[in-house]
């Protein structure tokens, strides 16, 4: 039976309304600035995307990542549902008592702190439609939310029960809005229990708490009170959110709708160096849950705890000194595969990398053109009409074994091919660009792409993963660009090779800039799969460890990258294979400085071995 | 001058405690594992600079520690940075991160 009564009011809400209207200013405000600050074309993106299906995309995403945190899931089960019990326990609290209060009221425009105190304006004896049901559902959310409160708690006690082996250390001021945060839904609890004691509403839980609170203790008495603190904290925490990490609550929304509207992320920065438009909302979005603290081999192998992306990001949004931060990184991205707000910590970590190159007609003018005589073969030598083009790269120099392989198979494949840098070539220009040198990058880019323009093949095949990233893209070439493991699965795909299958007990060491970087996963598991046995470890694909070798670190010694290498070694042979397996021949190198207990060799090795 | 048809070569002394060593202490403190560096010249032959030009990082380290800076400050804008030489080091200098501790020191300076 439908029910009309006046607006209800007292004082005590007055808290909550001034601190979320306050909130509610104070973020409109700050996120039309940065929105301001996008460029044009961006805020193009943003007025195409209002209306199309992105924004359905996004609200997709909101459910799934903001509210029910399905990537913290697959992380660690437990530690999702923590996250979900606040994220998708509060947002239920909010949207079903808003229903619950909105149908008893008969009207949708009730006042927003009506139907957060709603059990407390709602008489004795009140009926209205389904609320036995609504009274059971209010009361199980609460519980939801409770119990993932409990194993918060439990985690600052003991973070391994949800798999975690270092939490974030976070700053006193954060400690403290978490406490009110903490505070807020046992607050909710009392009170309603209490209430429900005096009017007889609630359901299994607040129901009977209230009868037992109300055995005991003064439940008149201390009912308002408890409504009076549940609002203050309410309050209190609302004006704490924006110089805390909760800030990444409404952040993360907006950036999920930006993401998927197709804002790009600007990698310039400002004037004063400062960052800019959709990099601002990527690093509020952080909400320092910790997770890729876990990921950072600088932390679990040379015990450097304060350049993981959540101190670098807070570094970032206190705008403190930062540079060792910046450069004390390998851009592995194992942080960024696993990070759940999808921030893109390698880029705005890259993005403030100083360009110190001084760029001058001279700059490696030693570098000879085309026309002159060089080792390099020029245009005119390139007769015929070879359709493949291989360049080894600098590193891929250091490992004879792989370029001999390689031109093994090309050989045995039947495939003419122009060998760019066989003399010795240039440096892709990857290497600079990681150290922040963009603009002597870029010299050495137009360099290489006259030199793989000449050749008129059509494929260019290349053996070092760096250069793959950088070719693929920075240079925009013409023509297609392959890894060798891609080409090779090409080979055998189209039946070109003819492998002998081997018993060798394989682990594949997927380089980072292959699997992370350029997403070529499936491709190394066909080819080692045919030509052994795979075995699989928990650092497959895209969970490939780094293996210490990286150029984008310019901070750690050659002591500590040997550390680095002999522990992921360590952790890809503690199924004892045969053989540990690589496509990049840095990676190659690095591991081969340490101890190794089983061979180390790059894919194409063993292939050309086995055709 | 009475001419003999030939000279005595100049003195080719290093004055040590002339020369500004501003730089060598830099990068002694930047970079601590450069002073385990045998001047094998390791790195100078695997250079991909190396290669194409005068560019040499074993007489560049040599210089710098000497404190002649003159004479190879042009020369460090050739390095490419592509990290072969920290790769084949036998003694474990990180001797991209020397290169990049000198630039930024000539550049501050």
């Amino acid at each position: 039976m439908f029910t009309f009564t006046s607006p209800n009011y007292e004082p005590f809400v007055w808290p909550f309304s001034i601190g979320m209207a306050t909130l509610l200013i104070y973020i409109t405000i700050k996120y039309i600035k940065w929105i301001y600050e996008f460029d044009k074309a961006n805020r193009i993106k943003i007025l195409k995307g209002l209306f199309s299906l992105g924004t359905l995309r996004s609200v997709k995403e909101i459910f799934l990542e903001s509210l029910v945190h399905r990537k913290i899931y697959r992380e660690n089960p437990m530690l999702g549902y923590m996250h979900m019990c606040f994220g998708l326990g509060w947002a239920l609290l909010i949207i079903v008592g808003h229903l619950e209060s909105s149908i008893y009221q008969a009207s949708w425009a009730n006042t927003p702190y009506y139907s957060i105190f709603f059990y407390y304006f709602l008489p004795a004896g009140a009926e209205y439609w389904g609320d036995e049901v609504f009274g059971f559902l209010m009361d199980l959310i609460l519980l939801m939310i409770l119990s993932g409160l409990f194993i918060a708690w439990g985690k600052r006690l003991y973070s391994r029960m949800v798999g975690m082996k270092k939490t974030t250390k976070q700053r006193p001021y954060d400690r403290l809005v978490k406490g009110v945060l903490w505070s807020i839904f046992p607050l909710r609890f009392l009170a309603e229990s209490m209430q429900s004691a005096i009017t007889g509403h609630g359901s299994f839980l607040t129901h009977s708490t209230g009868e037992f609170f109300a055995s005991c203790l003064p439940v008149e008495t201390l009912s308002y009170p408890l409504w009076w603190a549940y609002s203050l904290s309410l309050g209190i925490f609302f004006l704490l959110i924006p110089g805390s990490r909760y800030m990444h609550i409404p952040t993360e929304m907006v950036y999920i709708f930006l993401k998927n509207w197709g804002v790009k992320l600007d990698v310039k920065l400002g004037p004063n160096g400062e960052l800019r438009g959709l990099s601002k909302f990527e690093v509020y979005s952080c909400s320092r849950c910790g997770i890729c603290l876990n990921q950072c081999q600088l932390l679990t192998s040379l015990n450097n705890e304060s350049i993981q992306p959540v101190y670098f990001l807070r570094k970032v949004r206190e705008d403190v000194e930062r540079g060792n931060e910046i450069n004390n990184c390998l851009m592995c991205g194992r942080c960024e595969e696993l990070c759940p707000v999808d921030i893109d910590l390698n880029a705005l970590r890259m993005m403030q990398r100083q360009d110190h190159s001084v760029v001058t007609d001279e700059t490696y003018s030693y570098i000879p053109s085309l026309s002159k005589t060089s080792p390099i073969k020029t245009g005119e030598e390139y007769s015929g009409c070879r359709k493949v083009a291989y360049f080894a790269g600098c590193m891929g120099h250091l490992t004879p074994r792989v370029i001999a392989s390689m031109c093994n198979i090309f050989n045995k494949a039947g495939v003419e091919y122009h060998f760019i840098d066989e003399g010795g070539g240039i440096c892709c220009g990857r290497p600079l660009r990681l150290s922040g040198n963009r603009a002597a990058a870029d010299v050495l880019m137009q360099k290489n792409i006259e030199r793989i323009v000449a050749t008129g093949a059509e494929i260019l095949v290349t053996s070092c993963p760096i250069c793959y990233k950088s070719f693929k893209e920075e240079y925009e070439l013409p023509i297609m660009v392959m890894h060798h493991t891609e080409y090779i699965d090409m080979l055998m795909h189209c039946g070109a090779l003819n492998i002998r299958k081997g018993k060798e007990r394989l682990v594949f060491h997927n380089p980072c800039e292959l699997g992370r970087g350029c997403n070529i996963v499936e491709a190394p598991q066909r080819v080692l799969g045919a030509v052994g046995e795979i075995v699989a470890t928990e650092f497959d694909g895209k969970a490939s460890l780094c293996c210490g070798g990286s150029l984008a670190n310019t901070v750690i010694s050659p002591i500590e990258r040997g550390r680095i290498a002999a522990d992921a070694l360590s952790r890809y042979t503690c199924s004892d294979p045969d053989c540990v397996v690589t496509a990049c021949p840095l990676c190659k190198k690095n591991f081969a400085k340490v101890k190794q207990p089983v061979p180390i060799r790059d894919i194409s090795e063993i292939v050309a071995e086995r055709c | 001058m009475v001419n003999f048809g030939f000279t005595i070569s100049v003195t080719r002394a290093v004055e040590y405690d002339k020369n500004d060593k501003g730089c060598a202490e830099y990068v002694a403190l930047r970079v601590p594992s450069s002073s385990a560096c045998i001047g094998c010249g390791g790195c100078s032959a695997t250079c991909t600079a190396g290669n194409l030009t005068e560019f040499n990082i074993r007489k560049i380290q040599m210089l710098m520690k000497r404190g002649e800076n003159q004479l190879y400050k042009e020369q460090l804008h050739k390095c490419m940075l592509c990290g072969k030489c920290l790769t084949v080091c036998p003694r474990g200098v990180d001797t991209r991160g020397m290169i990049l501790a000198m630039i930024e020191y000539m550049r501050e300076k």
